[in-house]
C-alpha cells in the first residue's frame, strides 16, 4: 500500500512541478508583450555573431545561388547567416509580431507596398540611421520606401507590368504590334483579332491587391491620380476595361483571375494580348509560340507608368543598436553594384540602378523593354500617399469588378469608391 | 474511506485514544491526495487556459481597441469600447455580408441534410455494392479543401469551365458562375452544399443503424406505407441525430471561407463575402491590416454559433423532459 501510495503521491507532486514550470517559460517567453523587447536582441548578441534574414522567396533552398549569396555575405561581414523564406503574404505579419516581441530579425526584405506600412508600425529604420547609401538608386523606384521624407529600405529590384503578345495571332489577324501606341490603336487591334477569330487581351481584375496592380497602369495612364477616383480619367480607365468584357475583346473571367490564372489563359495560345509581369519571363519561352512584349500604352499614347514589383531590403529596429552596423554591411554587399547583377537576375528582377540595369540589358537584349517599363513606373505608395495607398485600393479593386460584372457603371462605380476611399483616408 | 468520515467528525475528544502521529498521517494523506486531485486536473486546466480561455479573451480585448499597425507592435492600443462593433455595423459591407453568410448556411444546411438524409435512407437498405458506393460518397470529405473548391473553381470558369461546356451543348448557353455578382454566391453554395453531404450522410446513416427494426416491422404490419414510415417513424426517432448534424453543419458552415476565398475571393465587389471571408479580409486581406474590425467580425460569429448552441441545448433539455 504505502509504496504504491508514495508513487501516486510523487507522480502527482511531478504533475503540479511541470504544470508550474510551464507557466513560468509561457511568462517568460511573453514577457515582449508590453511593449518592452527584452532579452531577444542581447540573446542574438551573445550568441556569437549569428544575424537573420527574412525573405519572401520561400521556393530558394539552401542550394540556391541567393541563399548562397546571403551566406557570402554574411561571411564576408564575419558573421553566421541565419535565414528564413517566408510567403510574401505572411511576411507582413509575421513581421509586426515579431516586432511586438522584440525579436525583428536584422535583414527583413518585404514587398514594397509593405515599407510604409512597417515604417509607420515603427517597425524599420531609416536609411540615416542604419547609414545606407541609396545615391545610386532610381527616384522613382525608392520612392516607394519613403515616408514623411524619410527611407526606409533599399529596393533589390523591380519588376512591373507590360503587355506580352502572340505574335502569330497578331499577324493572322493583320496587326502589327508596333502600332500598338496608346489605347484606341491598342482596341482597335483587339477588334481585329477578335474578327480573325482569336481572343483579345486577357489580365486580372480579381477582387484583391492583385486586381488593383493590374489595373493601376490604365488608370495612371489615363492621367488619373489616386487621390480622385471618380474623374474623368479615371472613369475613362475603368470604362475601358468594361468595354472590351463588353464587346468580347476579353473574356468575363477576367474579374475572377489571378496574374498566374490570366498567364494560363495566354499560354494556351488563343489571346492575342496578355497584361503579366517580369516574371513570368521564363514561362513564355515554355509557351512554345513566338511572343514578343510591348509596354502599356497610355491613353494618348506614350508608355504607361505601372505599378513596381519587387521587395525593399530594410533593417528593423533592434533594441541593441550596435546590430546595425553589420546588418548595413549586409544590405550594402547584397544590394552592391557587383552582387546586384547576380541578385536581380536570380530572382528575375530589374536592378534598381542605371549601371547595373546596362549590364542586365548587354547580358539580354530581351530586357530592354523591361528596363523602359521600369523607368515609367512608379510605386503604389509613392505621391506621398504612404498608408493611405491601402485604403484606397481596396474600394477601386471593388469598383473595377462591380463595373466589370456590369453591376455599376463605370461612372457609379468610381464614384462609390471615391466616397468609400475619402471617407476611409480622412 | 473511514478515515475519511472520523476526520470530519467535529467531536475531537472522542477520537484522543488515537495516537497522534497516525492522525497527522492520515490527514496528511488526504490533503496529498487533493493535491495529486488538482495536479491531475492541472493539464487539462492549464491546456484550455493557454489554448481556449486566453485566444478567445484575446480576440475580444483585440475587437475593444484601437488597433493600428503601430499600437499593434507598441502593444499601448487605446481602449474605444465598442467602437470597431459600430464600425463593424455602419460598414456597407456590413449588411450584405450578413445576408450573404444566412442565405449560404440555411441554404447549405437544408440541402445538405436533405440530400444527406436521402442517401443515408437509400443506403440503410443492405444491397450489394452499397458499401463501395457509400465509400464513393466520402471523397469530397477526403479532399483538403484547396483541392475540392480549386476543382470546382475550374469547372465553373466562365470560359473554359466543363459546366459551361456542357450548358452550351445542350443550349443552355453560358452563365457567369464565379464572374457574375447574381451567381457567385450560388456557385460557392453550391460547392460547399457538395462538400457537406457525406458528413450528413455519414453520422445520418448511422443514426437510421441505431433505431430499432422491430420499430419498423411493427409499424409494417400497421399497414404504414413507406413514407408514412419514415415520417412517422423513422425521422421522429433520429431527431436527436438530426438536431446534432445540423448543429454541427451550421457551426461549419458558418465559418466556412477557405472554399470561397479560393473560389470567388467573395467577389465580384463583394457579390459572395460572408462574414467569415469578411473578417479574413479585414485582419489579414489587405496591405495594412485592421485588427479591431476583423476581430470583431470575428467574434459576432463566435456569438452567432454560440446563440444557436444555446437554443440546441434547451431544446434537447425539453425533450429530455418530455
Amino acid at each position: 500500500m504505502r509504496p504504491g501510495s508514495i508513487g501516486r503521491r510523487t507522480a502527482g507532486l511531478g504533475v503540479v512541478v511541470l504544470a508550474i514550470a510551464g507557466g513560468l517559460t509561457a511568462c517568460g517567453s511573453s514577457g515582449g508583450d508590453d511593449g518592452a523587447p527584452a532579452g531577444a536582441g542581447e540573446g542574438q548578441a551573445s550568441g556569437g555573431g549569428t544575424y537573420t534574414i527574412w525573405d519572401p522567396y520561400p521556393q530558394f533552398d539552401k542550394s540556391s545561388d541567393w541563399v548562397r549569396l546571403l551566406d557570402t555575405c554574411g561571411s564576408q561581414a564575419g558573421v553566421t547567416v541565419e535565414r528564413a523564406g517566408y510567403d510574401t503574404t505572411d511576411l507582413t505579419n509575421k513581421a509586426l509580431l515579431a516586432a511586438q516581441q522584440g525579436n525583428s530579425p536584422d535583414v527583413l526584405i518585404v514587398d514594397n507596398p509593405v515599407v510604409s506600412t512597417l515604417a509607420e508600425a515603427g517597425v524599420l529604420t531609416t536609411t540615416e540611421e542604419s547609414k545606407l547609401d541609396v545615391s545610386a538608386l532610381s527616384p522613382n523606384l525608392l520612392a516607394a520606401g519613403q515616408a514623411g521624407g524619410k527611407t526606409y529600405g533599399v529596393p533589390i529590384g523591380a519588376n512591373t507590368l507590360a503587355l506580352y503578345y502572340n505574335k502569330e495571332v497578331l499577324e493572322k489577324a493583320g496587326v502589327d504590334a508596333a502600332g500598338v501606341t496608346d489605347w484606341a490603336s491598342l482596341t482597335a487591334a483587339l477588334e481585329k483579332v477578335k474578327a480573325a477569330g482569336k481572343k483579345g487581351i486577357t489580365f486580372s481584375a480579381i477582387g484583391t491587391e492583385e486586381g488593383s496592380f493590374q489595373f493601376l497602369p490604365w488608370f495612371w495612364g489615363s492621367g488619373a491620380n489616386l487621390m480622385k477616383l471618380d474623374s474623368a480619367e479615371g472613369v475613362s480607365a475603368v470604362a475601358l476595361w468594361a468595354d472590351w468584357l463588353k464587346k468580347g475583346l476579353a473574356p468575363n473571367s477576367v474579374i475572377n483571375n489571378t496574374q498566374t490564372t490570366s498567364w494560363q489563359e495566354f499560354a494556351t495560345g488563343d489571346f492575342a494580348f496578355a497584361e503579366n509581369g517580369t516574371w513570368q519571363l521564363a514561362n513564355a519561352k515554355k509557351t512554345g509560340f513566338d511572343y514578343g512584349i510591348i509596354p502599356i500604352p497610355g491613353k494618348g499614347g506614350g508608355t504607361a507608368p505601372a505599378p513596381t514589383g519587387g521587395e525593399f531590403v530594410s533593417i528593423p529596429v533592434q533594441q541593441d543598436v550596435a546590430r546595425y552596423a553589420v546588418a548595413q554591411q549586409l544590405v550594402s554587399c547584397l544590394t552592391s553594384t557587383d552582387n546586384s547583377l547576380t541578385t536581380t537576375t536570380t530572382l528575375s528582377y530589374i536592378a534598381p540602378t542605371e549601371e547595373v540595369q546596362v549590364k542586365q540589358v548587354e547580358q539580354n537584349a530581351e530586357l530592354k523593354v523591361w528596363v523602359e517599363a521600369v523607368k515609367a513606373a512608379k510605386g503604389r505608395t509613392s505621391d506621398n500617399l504612404g498608408t493611405k495607398y491601402p485604403k484606397i485600393s481596396e474600394p477601386m479593386w471593388k469598383a473595377v469588378q462591380a463595373a466589370l460584372s456590369g453591376s455599376q457603371s463605370p461612372q457609379e462605380a468610381m464614384t462609390a469608391a471615391q466616397s468609400a476611399a475619402a471617407s476611409a483616408t480622412r | 474511506m473511514s478515515a475519511g468520515r472520523a476526520t470530519r467528525t467535529p467531536v475531537r475528544p472522542a477520537r484522543a485514544s488515537v495516537p497522534t502521529r497516525g492522525r497527522e498521517l492520515r490527514a496528511a494523506r488526504i490533503r496529498s491526495g487533493q493535491w495529486a486531485a488538482w495536479a491531475f486536473l492541472a493539464p487539462v486546466m492549464v491546456y484550455l487556459l493557454a489554448f481556449y480561455v486566453y485566444p478567445l479573451y484575446r480576440n475580444v480585448d483585440l475587437s475593444l481597441r484601437d488597433y493600428t499597425v503601430r499600437s499593434f507592435v507598441r502593444g499601448d492600443a487605446p481602449f474605444t469600447g465598442p467602437a470597431n462593433y459600430g464600425k463593424v455595423f455602419a460598414d456597407a459591407t456590413f449588411g450584405p455580408a450578413l445576408w450573404h453568410t444566412v442565405v449560404f448556411t440555411v441554404v447549405s444546411l437544408v440541402f445538405q441534410f436533405t440530400i444527406g438524409l436521402a442517401l443515408a435512407v437509400f443506403f440503410s437498405r443492405n444491397f450489394r455494392l452499397s458499401a463501395t458506393l457509400r465509400a464513393l460518397f466520402l471523397v469530397p470529405w477526403l479532399l483538403p479543401l484547396i483541392v475540392s473548391s480549386s476543382t470546382w473553381s475550374w469547372m465553373l470558369n466562365s470560359e473554359s469551365g466543363v459546366v459551361n461546356a456542357v450548358l452550351t451543348a445542350v443550349g443552355i448557353g453560358p452563365v457567369n458562375w464565379l464572374t457574375s455578382p447574381d451567381w457567385s454566391l450560388w456557385s460557392v453554395t453550391i460547392a460547399n452544399i457538395w462538400i457537406g453531404i457525406p458528413f450528413n450522410l455519414v453520422v445520418l446513416y448511422s443514426g437510421l443503424q441505431a433505431i430499432p427494426s422491430h420499430v419498423h416491422e411493427a409499424a409494417e404490419l400497421d399497414g404504414a406505407s413507406g413514407w408514412q414510415r419514415f415520417r412517422l417513424v423513422t425521422f421522429p426517432l433520429l431527431r436527436p441525430v438530426s438536431g446534432i448534424t445540423l448543429l454541427l453543419g451550421l457551426v461549419y458552415t458558418l465559418k466556412v471561407f477557405d472554399i470561397i476565398w479560393i473560389m470567388t475571393r467573395g467577389g465580384p465587389s463583394d457579390a459572395s463575402t460572408t462574414l467569415a471571408t469578411w473578417s479574413y479580409r479585414l485582419g489579414f486581406g489587405n496591405l495594412l491590416p485592421s485588427f479591431g474590425p476583423g476581430a470583431a467580425v470575428g467574434n459576432l460569429l463566435i456569438v452567432i454559433a454560440l446563440v444557436f448552441g444555446l437554443v440546441y441545448i434547451r431544446a434537447q433539455r425539453r425533450l429530455g423532459a418530455a
